[in-house]
């Protein structure tokens, strides 16, 4: 980080509902504070989707469920310097881990042809392969495939916790965030 | 003849440090909830026989080189008992990370979230993340009871649930079958709950599981508030027959 320049935030999307980023958009009017002391150089809020090389704080959501979401950890945990699994998908694994106990297969029958509304037994239309990731054995917790530095807990992190956690990381500490939140938050 | 000296009730020994007195009989974990030293307990129930099982509860005991389980350690005159360290720490949260990686706990949607000991523990002992690799076990609901449900997947297999339906209830009902990673909680001769002949639907075993392992059936998730009042009640009544 050059002199002058603000810290950059980026925050990612992988396999999680997308509660834990409603949630930091719950930091309300402290948005406009956090605006002033980072720059948020990627994320689901701005339009631009790549990554630089050197990122300072990178908040994951969601657990690593396939192919993609590998391939964005790696990214990700190579360009920042420091990680944050942000939520109890991230973190645990949480709801998307209930796939664990079954096979792919299993999952895409039951997705595709069970609960189907409109059933493709059409044997020219199979299950999607191009376009969208391939699906992991399992989901597994961020940590399972990097190094992850900081864990908040929660599903969602409260929005408290989560000013609290950028604020203390900024100010260059690592803060317990088990004061603040917990599993299952 | 000299007279005699009678065998004292109670004795001194130290905790953290502090002196505290403690009368002939008690454990560790008895004379530290008395005097307002809080150690780390799941398997343990006020009410129910102590079973030493979780091993969250041990402590060190100065000149000795084994950590001892507070709950089935009975205090003695002179004993130093240490409940805090870096070491104890860290044996705690691996104990409860262990729990957390067994089976599929899954906070946000269980029916215990908020009210669930082994959830609140891990939040007081800083376990923020499981180290360890999840095992995602295959398990089983038991949803034949008309009023109750067993969900093997929270089981942590502290037994309370076998304790409280033999000792509290009489029935014996529920009990565990099976070795190491196999261990399970059983109704009879492992046949579905609601089958159960000996089963008297108190619903005991609901109230004191410590997680979302057993509850009532129509709560949905975080509803399942356990009350444990009736227990020490039941066991004062009894002890004063």
């Amino acid at each position: 980080m050059a002199a002058g320049e603000k810290p950059k935030l980026a925050t990612a999307w992988l396999e999680g509902c997308s509660g834990c980023h409603m949630s930091f958009l719950d930091m309300d009017e402290r948005l406009i504070d956090l605006a002033g002391l980072v720059e948020i150089v990627s994320s689901p809020y701005v339009d631009y989707k790549a990554w630089p090389e050197h990122i300072d704080i990178t908040l994951i959501e969601g657990g690593i469920g396939s192919e993609e979401d590998l391939h964005k950890a790696l990214e990700l945990r190579r360009r920042s310097k420091l990680l944050v699994s942000f939520g109890d998908c991230a973190v645990t694994g949480n709801v998307p881990t209930l796939r664990n106990t079954y096979t792919i297969a299993e999952i895409m029958k039951h997705a595709y042809e069970e609960t189907a509304v409109n059933r493709i037994d059409d044997a020219e239309r199979p299950y999607p392969t191009q376009y969208v990731p391939a699906l992991r054995r399992q989901v597994t917790p961020v940590h399972a495939v990097v190094p992850v530095d900081v864990f908040l807990p929660g599903c969602p992190p409260p929005a408290d916790a989560i000013f609290f956690l950028v604020t203390e990381l900024l100010a260059g500490r690592k803060p317990t965030t088990t004061d603040f939140t917990r599993f299952g938050k | 003849m000299p007279p005699t000296i009678p065998t004292p009730h109670s004795f001194t020994l130290t905790i953290d440090g502090q002196d505290v007195t403690a009368t002939v009989g008690q454990s560790i974990l008895q004379v530290a909830n008395e005097h307002h030293v809080e150690i780390p307990t799941l398997c343990y129930l006020d009410g129910l026989s102590v079973w030493g099982g979780c091993r969250l509860c041990m402590v060190q005991i100065v000149g000795q080189a084994r950590l001892v389980a507070a709950c089935a350690t009975a205090a003695t005159e002179d004993m130093q008992v240490v409940t805090q360290s870096p070491q104890l720490h860290d044996y705690r949260q691996t104990i409860l990370q262990m729990l957390f990686a067994e089976r599929n706990h899954i906070c946000s949607i269980c029916v215990a979230n908020g009210h669930c000991e082994l959830q609140s523990w891990g939040q007081k002992l800083g376990v923020d993340h499981i180290d360890l690799p999840y095992r995602y076990p295959d398990l089983d609901v038991d949803s034949s009871h008309p009023r109750f449900r067993l969900d093997h997947n929270r089981c942590i297999l502290c037994t309370r649930c076998v304790r409280v339906c033999d000792e509290i209830e009489g029935a014996h009902t529920l009990d565990v079958m099976g070795r190491g990673i196999q261990n399970m909680i059983i109704h009879d001769l492992n046949e579905p709950w609601g089958d159960s002949t000996t089963c008297t639907s108190c619903g005991k075993c609901v109230h004191v599981c410590p997680t979302g392992a057993l509850s009532e059936k129509g709560t949905s998730v975080a509803e399942m508030v356990k009350r444990r009042q009736f227990l020490p009640y039941l066991t004062v009544m009894r002890e004063a027959k």
